[in-house]
């Protein structure tokens, strides 16, 4: 078996005395998109937040492209290749859309410490910006004021500022959250498109949006990962079927 | 920007005409500095520091102890000041980077605190409470001519230089990709972190800027003075400069800690000439600007911009509807 792109071993993370992952292993292969679903307060987000380094873990490991990113800031692991969106949505309310994405981009990264060139006069940046926006749909609103988006329009944004950074992983937390069926329709669109350009995960309650998705699934419930598989595998595992998925049936 | 610099440059024309006087000129600018400076923390990187009065001592104690225990002369002594304070700002910034909000506006005070004990009691060095006095004006010696900067107007054209260069750079660096990274910690720091920007070394880097500036101003202070003394460093004088930054507007705008310096000057000048309880009357103008125009003098300013281009538009788009009016 060839080795993932990313593999947390044995994750395990508390909060005061309440265990919120108790020993959880993720794969996640390349070019492949990952659905992790579980009800509420199942660990899905600590475990995010564990993997992308907001927490760290207090037992287990992380590898990214082979190497050990263990306790790594978030900077760092983003620098690595690894992104991520956000459920409550984290963006720079007072930029435009462009320039939120801009921020994100690399190029920025590498000359943020330049003081005396000129933000707005980078052509090459504000290209790949923009490219950027169009590959979210918002090519229309990138001179718009982020915080004066639309709430549908500020998830895509919140999917674009993580793709600026040019990752190789991208992780997407319930990109969907609060959008009524038409967004999510679009969201999904947005995401198939991505699909095979990079590898992604996502976390998703919405199962019959991930189900259409997903290569994998990974069902995480009382922080433990209890089934694993391929969407057709999952129909049929007892868990998934009391869950009220008839419907996919 | 060259209306700001056209206006100072000219004032030693007309200053006296309005009843004012050049050393006002010179104080005004200095403190334009200084709220500048502190707003590149404030305004740009939401970060709030209460201790600024501080630095700009520094950089005034510096200046005269670099003139009078070493006998610098006039760049020495600047660029030395700026030097120092940029050091212990940056140490300061070094304990402090890795907070924010309140805790970050404590720590700053407390800081603030620490320079400002250690000026009026270490009496060897700072004078004490009485200060430094008989710091000069030293000449300007550039390779070809000597300048004295003894009269307010020969100094004042110096500072003014000073502050031009200043704002220059300050401008340049607010639009680099720096500023805009920095502003757009201030609006959400953990994404910023998760996008991969060394959040901690941004604001390491803003404070210890920040202090710089307040260091130059306080260095042009004590030339302006002729001395420096404990005062400046005090609670109260930080407290000012954040009162500066705010009335003007520098959550919003490049130019608020400019309006703002003049606006407080200008106030304690012509309203101190009439009454001594002229902060009373200033703190009550802050209480109502904050309750009414949070967004400052030049928030004012944007906000009724706006309205009129609001007004401009929807006037153009009536003018079809009217057409169309007729057409029926």
């Amino acid at each position: 078996m060839s080795v993932a792109l990313f593999e947390a071993h044995q994750l395990h993370k508390r909060f005061g005395d309440q265990v919120v992952l108790e020993s959880i292993s993720l794969k996640f292969e390349e070019g492949q998109l990952t659905g992790i679903m579980g009800p509420n307060g199942a660990g899905k987000t600590t475990c995010f937040n564990v993997l992308t380094g907001r927490f760290k873990p207090d037992r287990g490991s992380v590898h990214f492209a082979g190497e050990d990113i263990t306790g790594l800031s978030p900077r760092r692991i983003a620098r690595k290749g690894l992104s991520r969106s956000f459920q409550i949505m984290n963006l720079f309310d007072d930029e435009t859309a462009l320039d939120n994405v801009l921020i994100a981009s690399p190029g920025v990264r590498r000359r943020g410490f330049s003081m005396w060139s000129d933000f707005a006069r980078d052509t090459a940046a504000r290209d790949a910006a923009f490219t950027v926006l169009e590959r979210v749909g918002l090519a229309a609103q990138a001179d718009a004021q982020a915080g004066a988006l639309s709430y549908g329009e500020r998830r895509a944004l919140e999917i674009g500022v993580a793709l600026a950074t040019e990752p190789r992983l991208l992780f997407l937390d319930e990109p969907t959250a609060g959008l009524g069926a038409e967004g999510t329709a679009r969201i999904a669109e947005l995401i198939a498109t991505l699909k095979r350009q990079l590898t992604i995960v996502i976390i998703e309650h919405d199962m019959r949006f991930l189900f259409g998705l997903a290569d994998r699934i990974s069902v995480i419930h009382w922080g433990q990962v209890i089934a694993e598989g391929t969407p057709d595998e999952l129909r049929h595992n007892p868990w998934v079927q009391r869950s009220n998925l008839g419907m996919l049936a | 920007m060259l209306v700001t610099l056209v206006v100072l440059a000219t004032t030693p024309l007309w200053l006296s005409q309005v009843g004012l006087y050049q050393y006002l000129a010179i104080e005004i600018m200095i403190w334009m500095l200084f709220a500048l400076g502190h707003n590149l923390l404030l305004g740009y990187g939401g970060l709030p520091s209460f201790g600024h009065g501080a630095y700009f001592g520094i950089g005034a104690y510096a200046f005269g102890l670099l003139q009078l225990r070493a006998g610098a002369g006039l760049l020495v002594g600047l660029v030395g000041a700026v030097l120092v304070t940029a050091v212990l700002g940056a140490l300061v910034a070094a304990f402090i980077s890795h907070r924010r909000g309140i805790y970050y506006a404590l720590l700053t005070i407390a800081f603030g605190q620490v320079f400002w004990f250690i000026a009026g009691k270490w009496h060897s060095v700072t004078g004490g409470e009485d200060g430094l006095l008989n710091i000069k004006r030293p000449d300007l010696s550039l390779a070809w001519v000597d300048v004295s900067l003894r009269s307010n107007q020969a100094f004042f054209y110096f500072a003014l230089a000073v502050f031009a260069l200043a704002l220059v750079g300050l401008w340049r660096l607010v639009n680099s990709p720096f500023g805009r990274v920095l502003r757009a910690i201030k609006q959400n720091e953990m994404r910023a972190a998760f996008v991969g920007h060394n959040v901690w070394l941004y604001k390491w880097l803003a404070f210890t800027i920040s202090a710089s500036i307040a260091g130059l101003a306080g260095a042009l202070f004590a030339m302006a003075q002729q001395s420096a003394y404990p005062n400046v460093m005090s609670l109260h004088n930080s407290g000012f400069v954040v009162m500066m930054v705010l009335i003007g507007g520098g959550l919003v705008s490049f130019w608020g800690p400019v309006i703002g310096a003049l606006v407080f000057i200008l106030t304690r000048d012509l309203l101190g000439a009439y009454t001594e309880t002229w902060l009373l009357w200033y703190g009550l103008l802050f209480i109502v600007m904050v309750l009414f125009q949070p967004d400052g003098v030049a928030g004012g300013w944007q906000a009724r911009r706006a309205r009129r281009a609001a007004v401009a538009r929807s006037g153009h788009n009536k003018l079809p509807l009217a057409a169309q009016a007729r057409e029926t």
